[in-house]
């Protein structure tokens, strides 16, 4: 690799902040704020001790929303798969909820769990519960017919079927959505930590403008938020690259980005 | 001279009757038309045809992978009504488990032997396809030939009594294919399997079968059944498999000369 | 598909909607709950919307700010991503960009639209273009990326280049990734519009959820707005899955046929 192709997204980031900060020199938005301020801000979250708070309340929300609906989506991902009749049943219905912004379910969520923390991981975990049973269903969709015959013919029972071929089979695509939803949980505690909690990324982002218009913090939230959603894909990324699931990345992995 | 009494002949393994098979799509596709077939024990048998006639379906519906809309297979006697342990299909190699490595892929069927024997059983295998060393290989990383050997192992690994082959060499290069059929003889010679290996190669099937099952074109049926009686190893060269394998060029109507 | 499968496809989510109605109706029955609406509540509830003629008013407005929003995304992701993906020196300076905008919800947005755009229709539709941006963007940069050098050089063999070049080659081979990306964008948007009206506009669907709530607890129309928003999701998925289906462009989606 030559020096100017490592060089490159480093440029392409270098360009994006020099563009920003002519674009706000230039603009006619006195209140928003350019690179610099933004940088300021995140420099006076951390000495304040509040980056590390709101970074890991946001965290706590999503880990455990997210966990959640792997627990409950996966398996009734795979479930659909499996059983064709139950897959025809029930596939069209998850297809109507499954547009339905996780914003919408607020009133629902304050309805059922009040106000605060559970709202917010309720929130968390309807957004990204359906993008994995669909991840799972193709999951299991994909996997090819011969291994499936294959398994039958050694005489596996259905239970040694679904632990020896099917689960193995399914691993590296279901990781690229496993990924996938983990970006999507993230995107989320935005709109999750509206529902009058107090720390966590999302709120930063609202309540710093609603308290005082300081849109450098709300910016600062947007960068942190984009900052720490690249970092989650990235260790998903390398968790589809361990040398165990490397069998599946030629194939599963093509779906980049 | 004292007579020399005729050797038993061997009993039917497999007994096909009456087999028909129709697709139901978006039209009726009649597959397979009335078949009958006999396979005897430790019988080498080729079913030869061109693409899409069906003899894939065939050998499916024998291992009891798909039923067919009309007559029966028996095995033993017995008839077949869906996959069984005891007659393993090889697939082509994409058939072998990726997640596995050689030795978990051969092993794979040898679940419920105690850990002693199991592994005794790998390595012998291991050796009798020549993929000593390769053991702890993964599937990506070998060759299509490689691969298609690991599930040769594999099938084997469980001494099935039938073995059916579905154009298992289909996707390697003419050299490899020689020497993989040079070694599924020899193979087959030491282990004393039926087998039913389906392909469209007319050499092929003259150069591995004991008898070869011509099938016409879809709706399938048998055209002829061509025995071939040359002995092992076969010469290539030899005017008897010359004539046995113009026969069959002729019986499926292709000219010599292109 | 047969007519047994067809059937089937209808009859039970059909059976499978019916039970769940049932199972909601005795849950509202035997909790008791006075604010939580029983399937009839929200049942009279849609009427009572089309009656008022909000119902095609609130859809018109949500699917217009889609519309216009998505358009947007559009006309500007395609041809950036194809440019991304026909020059990958500007593709690696670029993905980190993308990388870090993307994860940024649309609704971290809000405070940035709304300085830019005050409360009104262009705020909504400028969440929606950032929203729809990057799917679009990147499954036009990956599909142009993926077309295997082969056609491209099959293409320049016939004299083609540059613009002719791409037109006939490089986006047709590109085209299927295209329209998997349109769709998810698609899904994107109509979850972003529902959300940007909750915020920063009074009509359409997603203001409806709101306002429902908080004009007076009238969750009945809650929940009958989130039914009309998820029914709506579906038939533009639908639509959208149409257009993968026309001929022209099915060869890519072969494999995709679930």
């Amino acid at each position: 690799m030559s020096v100017g192709h490592k060089v490159l997204p480093f440029a392409g980031v270098a360009l994006l902040l020099v563009a920003w900060d002519i674009a706000i020199r230039v603009g006619r938005a006195p209140l928003l704020p350019g690179p610099l301020a933004v940088g300021r801000a995140i420099a006076e979250l951390a000495q304040k001790g509040f980056l590390v708070k709101h970074v890991v309340a946001s965290l706590f929300r999503v880990t455990w929303g997210y966990l959640l609906a792997v627990a409950v989506g996966v398996p009734f991902g795979i479930l659909l798969a499996w059983y064709r009749r139950g897959g025809l049943a029930l596939a069209p219905l998850v297809e109507i909820v499954r547009p339905i912004s996780a914003l919408a379910w607020i009133p629902l969520a304050i309805l059922w769990f009040g106000v605060g923390d559970l709202s917010a991981v309720f929130i968390i975990f309807i957004a990204s519960v359906l993008p994995l049973t669909v991840a799972a269903m193709s999951a299991v969709g994909g996997v090819s017919a011969v291994h499936w015959n294959a398994g039958r013919n050694f005489g596996l029972s259905t239970a040694e079927i679904a632990r020896r071929v099917l689960l193995p089979a399914i691993l590296p695509r279901l990781l690229v959505g496993l990924r996938l939803a983990l970006g999507i949980a993230w995107l989320v505690v935005v709109a999750a930590e509206m529902i009058a909690v107090n720390s966590g990324l999302g709120f930063l982002i609202i309540d710093a403008r609603n308290a005082g218009n300081r849109y450098d913090l709300v910016v600062a939230g947007m960068v942190l938020i984009g900052t720490i959603g690249l970092c989650l894909d990235a260790a998903m990324r390398g968790v589809e690259r361990l040398p165990a699931l490397r069998w599946g990345y030629a194939g599963a992995a093509a779906e980049t980005a | 001279m004292i007579p020399v009494p005729e050797p038993a002949p061997r009993r039917t393994k497999v007994e096909i009757r009456g087999l028909q098979m129709t697709f139901r799509a978006e039209n009726e596709v009649r597959v397979l038309e009335n078949m009958d077939l006999d396979v005897r024990e430790g019988e080498f048998v080729c079913i030869l045809g061109p693409s899409g006639c069906g003899k894939s379906t065939l050998l499916n519906i024998v291992a009891g992978f798909l039923a067919p809309t009309a007559g029966t297979v028996k095995i033993d006697s017995e008839e077949v009504h869906g996959p069984d342990a005891r007659r393993i299909f090889v697939f082509q190699e994409r058939g072998v488990f990726p997640w596995l490595t050689v030795e978990g892929n051969i092993g794979f069927g040898l679940g419920c032997l105690p850990r002693a024997e199991r592994e005794r059983r790998i390595a012998h295998y291991v050796g009798l396809v020549g993929l000593q060393g390769f053991e702890k290989a993964y599937p990506q990383e070998l060759s299509g030939g490689m691969k298609q050997r690991v599930e040769v192992a594999r099938a084997l690994a469980v001494d099935p009594d039938v073995l059916y082959l579905d154009e298992p060499f289909g996707a390697l290069d003419s050299i490899t294919r020689l020497v993989m059929r040079g070694e599924l003889l020899r193979i087959w010679r030491a282990e004393q399997k039926t087998i039913l290996f389906v392909t469209h190669d007319i050499e092929e099937s003259v150069q591995l079968a004991d008898r070869v099952v011509v099938m016409s074109a879809r709706p399938a049926h048998i055209r002829r059944i061509v025995e071939i009686d040359l002995p092992h190893p076969r010469d290539l060269s030899s005017r008897r498999y010359l004539e046995l394998r113009d026969g069959i060029f002729e019986e499926i109507g292709l000219a010599h000369r292109i | 598909m047969t007519g047994r499968r067809r059937l089937e496809a209808i009859l039970l989510p059909a059976l499978a909607a019916a039970a769940l109605i049932a199972l909601w109706h005795s849950a509202v029955k035997a909790t008791g709950t006075n604010v939580f609406p029983s399937p009839a509540a929200v049942a009279r509830g849609v009427a009572e919307l089309a009656r008022k003629g909000l119902l095609v008013r609130y859809t018109r407005d949500s699917l217009l700010r889609v519309a216009a929003g998505y358009g947007a995304a559009l006309a500007i992701g395609i041809p950036a991503g194809i440019f991304l993906g026909w020059r990958p020196a500007a593709a690696r300076a670029a993905n980190p960009v993308i990388q870090l905008l993307r994860p940024i919800s649309p609704l971290a947005w809000i405070p940035v639209a709304i300085v830019l755009f005050g409360i009104s229709d262009m705020s909504a539709i400028f969440l929606i273009f950032l929203a729809s941006l990057f799917p679009i963007l990147v499954a036009a940069m990956n599909g142009v990326r993926g077309v295997p050098a082969m056609y491209r050089d099959a293409g320049r063999n016939f004299g083609l280049s540059g613009g002719a070049l791409l037109s006939r080659v490089i986006f047709p081979a590109a085209l299927p990734e295209i329209l998997a990306g349109l769709r998810i964008a698609l899904g994107i948007a109509w979850i972003v519009v529902v959300a940007a009206e909750m915020i920063a506009v009074n009509s359409g669907l997603g203001y409806l959820v709101i306002d429902s709530r908080n004009a007076g607890k009238r969750y009945d129309l809650v929940v009958a707005a989130m039914l009309l928003i998820g029914v709506i999701g579906l038939i533009l998925n639908l639509l959208i899955q149409r257009v993968s289906r026309l001929r022209a462009v099915q060869w890519g989606f072969r494999e995709e046929s679930a």
